[in-house]
């Protein structure tokens, strides 16, 4: 059978209909260009013309001081903050999976790592971070134990480890637990031991399901990383103080606020990516 | 009928969900190439007797012997009873994060040890074999039900069972892809696969079975080849349910 | 909305210069500039240590800094009675805004660059830096600043003492720098930071009570520019400030700033001095 070309046209009716959405249209967008100006327009308006502003544009935002603490600032973030967030999240990771399994094994000679697993969780989401940084920084070498080291660095990062593990291991725990019993019982219908079967099927999986929560745990670990000036660590955020502090000005607390800012964007967008695609994966068998 | 020792011999299986008895006394004999197909209503134990055959639940009293031994036995290495039954069931087989190839070498490469390339090799020919030559570096999130179900059974193959157990693996699909399926399990028991499957498809049962099993409420009330079964049951209930069954 | 924005006070501009203050009594320059008729409100950071304070409580007069802050509130007609002390963090104190007190009395050192956004008194008390460590350490030893540019030094952040050990010392290590004196001392007992700047009294206080181990290995002058000296800090452009610094010179004239000196700080006598 020959294929017929396709002669179609629009009907009249057809048309008719194509300009009423067009037009429909058009107006959608000017009402929502309009009201985005007019909101913003107001917005900035009511700032610049308050009273309060000549000041507060020269407390923070004024360009010779952000000038003057640029280089204390971007030295200090990429020699504290970047090292912490990008070493401590590895380490975190690592810790965290490791909870995560133990948590939920069931291989009898692992008891006990499961009762230190649930109280590590329990304990360290209970404790606040800065809390921590502070008590690990200036508690353990106080202790003076053999062979145990003084560095604030060594601690703060102890510290910043300690306490996101707990959060992230309960993000993949629950990652893992989500994943239908059904992916078990057709890893061990093969003939896969229980290892192989968490290893090869559902911690895969498992993982991917949990990648947004991971992702924000993440970008919450780059801010807190500031949490290490508690130890003295000279990190961004206490450059700025420093340079605030000396000189009666705020802007360098704006200058570390962008740089976290613009760290933060495109790991929101990947977020974004990265769940789309891992959860179209997921939708196997619902057609 | 074959004069080999049974593969699979099944005596006084009971079992049980807290209070409620899911089968009683249900007894089996599996010679190789035989091709078991359970029959019966919906929770009627069909599936709980497959996955008690393939150690996924423990029995409350029987015993259960497989190619010789018993493996009813808690001592006994269950990872090892598996490796050597391939089972599918009736959805979500696949692992969604891995390729058709990648889900059909896993059980291959890390149970049995076998290499790479060989594994590989075995999962494309019986890929091919199959229709599925084209869809090996696919995620299963691209395919339909019933390339889906092939793939499984695929996978199944894959380890090289000795006998193979279908838990009404086309009971989910859409009517049009039940056939591609059937016509797989067809191949394989023309070519000798031991098989037992619980299905819906009495067509299917009648033409392909060596033996065919009627489950009612835990006990295999009936059994005997298609022919006495589907054409002269003994019991009543076996008439109601086929009367049902095929209209 | 607008018009809720457009509703803040305007700040006054009368500038008290007025020649006619030559003849006023600092009492009487007061009248009407505080922020509460009657009553005089200072600030100042908690803890509040020592020997500027006494037991962390500033409305005993004990400390340095109270005794200056009371006599002050004296020459410009408060009682005791008539003071009342508010806590204000020392970020807060130059914050944009308007202040919640009339001036706020804390060892905060006079800047050009400050001064652009507060105002400040004239200054009340001369400091000098001084250098701490544990008394085992190698760090007593030093005679001089270049003796001191190898090891690992810290102080307070927004600090001239800070200040001072970048430019005057500049060691091959990093700095420690630190939020508070208490943290300074914990890293100093950990071993964590070989020495600790500080201004002299708090040295002095540090070494005596505090830290029984520590010493004061000596003390500098800042090299460049002026010797810093502390002020009290007012909102910019507050005409208090003509009041007070008028009680400051009488005070000075007459000797009373000099015997609060004696009496609370003076133990700065006979430090060796590190060139």
């Amino acid at each position: 059978m020959s294929s017929t070309p396709d002669t179609w046209r629009p009907s009249d009716r057809e048309l008719e209909r194509q300009a009423v959405r067009r037009s429909q249209r058009r107006r959608s967008i000017l009402i929502s260009t309009t009201a985005t100006v007019l909101v913003f327009g107001a917005l900035v308006l009511g700032t610049v013309t308050s009273p309060g502003w000549p000041n507060v544009k020269a407390t923070f935002f004024s360009w010779d001081d952000a000038q003057a603490a640029f280089p204390a600032i971007w030295h200090a973030f990429w020699r504290y903050n970047v090292v912490l967030f990008m070493v401590g999240e590895v380490l975190i990771l690592i810790l965290a999976m490791l909870v995560a399994l133990v948590r939920q094994t069931k291989a009898a000679a692992l008891l006990p790592l499961r009762i230190i697993a649930v109280v590590y969780t329990d304990l360290f989401r209970g404790i606040p971070t800065i809390l921590l940084v502070f008590m690990l920084a200036f508690g353990m070498p106080a202790l003076q134990l053999q062979g145990v080291t003084n560095s604030l660095f060594f601690w703060g990062l102890t510290a910043l480890v300690l306490s996101y593990g707990a959060y992230v291991a309960e993000v993949l725990r629950s990652g893992i637990e989500s994943i239908h019993p059904s992916q078990l019982a057709s890893a061990d219908a093969l003939g896969l031991s229980r290892f192989q079967a968490m290893r090869y099927v559902v911690v895969p999986q498992g993982v991917r399901r949990v990648v947004p929560p991971l992702l924000n745990d993440f970008i919450s670990l780059q801010k807190d990383t500031a949490l290490v000036g508690a130890a003295g660590l000279f990190d961004a955020l206490f450059a700025a103080r420093d340079y605030a502090n000396f000189n009666f000005n705020f802007t360098p607390y704006v200058v570390v606020a962008l740089y976290f800012i613009v760290l933060t964007i495109p790991l929101a967008r990947l977020t974004d990516y990265l769940q789309h695609r891992a959860m179209e994966r997921e939708r196997q068998g619902a057609r | 009928m074959s004069s080999d020792a049974p593969l699979l011999e099944v005596t006084d299986l009971r079992k049980c969900y807290g209070d409620k008895v899911v089968l009683h006394d249900v007894g089996l004999t599996v010679h190789p190439h035989d091709v078991i197909c359970l029959i019966g209503s919906s929770g009627s134990g069909k599936s709980t007797l497959l996955r008690c055959l393939n150690l996924l639940e423990d029995v409350d009293d029987g015993v259960i012997r497989f190619e010789g031994r018993e493996i009813s036995d808690p001592r006994v290495d269950r990872r090892e009873v598996r490796s050597r039954m391939g089972m599918v069931f009736q959805a979500y087989n696949l692992f969604p994060h891995l390729t058709v190839l990648d889900n059909c070498t896993l059980a291959p490469r890390r149970v049995h040890g076998v290499p790479k390339a060989e594994a590989e090799q075995r999962a494309h020919d019986l890929l091919a074999r199959f229709g599925l030559a084209d869809q090996a570096d696919k995620h299963p999130d691209r395919m339909s039900g019933g390339q889906q179900q092939r793939a499984a059974l695929v996978r199944a193959l894959c380890t090289q069972p000795t006998l193979l157990l279908l838990d009404e693996i086309t009971a989910a699909l859409d009517p049009e892809l039940v056939g591609e399926v059937l016509t797989i399990v067809r191949d394989l028991a023309e070519q000798g696969t031991t098989m037992i499957l619980a299905t819906h498809e009495m067509g299917f049962a009648r033409e392909v079975a060596t033996t065919v099993c009627f489950l009612d409420e835990g006990r295999i009330l009936e059994h005997g080849v298609p022919a006495e079964i589907f054409s002269s049951p003994r019991e009543d209930r076996t008439r109601q349910f086929l009367a049902r069954v095929l209209g | 909305m607008l018009v809720a924005l457009g509703c803040a006070p305007q700040n006054s501009s009368t500038t008290a210069t007025d020649t006619s203050t030559a003849n006023q009594t600092p009492a009487d320059c007061a009248q009407g500039k505080t922020l509460t008729d009657g009553t005089l409100t200072i600030a100042t950071d908690s803890p509040a240590y020592d020997p500027w304070f006494k037991n962390n409580d500033p409305t005993n007069g004990k400390g340095f800094e109270s005794a200056v802050a009371y006599a002050v509130a004296d020459e410009l007609g408060f009682d005791q009675s008539s003071v009342k002390w508010v806590k204000e963090p020392f970020n807060k104190s130059y914050a944009p805004g308007d202040k919640d007190f009339d001036f706020d009395i804390n060892q905060i050192s006079i800047t050009p660059q400050r001064a652009k956004v507060v105002t400040f008194s004239d200054g009340y008390y001369t400091a000098a830096q001084a250098l701490i460590a544990l008394k085992d350490s190698p760090v007593s030893q030093a005679t001089s600043i270049e003796d001191l540019k190898k090891y690992k030094l810290g102080a307070q952040t927004g600090t001239t003492s800070l200040t001072a050990i970048r430019d005057d010392i500049d060691p091959s290590q990093e700095p420690l720098v630190f939020d508070d004196t208490n943290v300074a001392k914990q890293a100093l007992l950990n071993h964590q930071v070989d020495a600790i700047v500080a201004d002299l009294p708090t040295a002095f206080y540090i070494t005596a009570v505090q830290i029984p181990q520590a010493t004061i290995v000596g003390q500098f002058q800042q090299q460049s520019g002026e010797p810093e000296q502390f002020g009290m800090l007012f909102q910019k452009d507050n005409p208090l400030v003509d009041c007070v610094n008028a009680a400051l010179a009488n005070m000075k004239s007459d000797g009373t700033l000099d015997s609060i000196e004696k009496k609370w700080l003076s133990e700065t006598v006979s430090v060796p001095v590190l060139q």
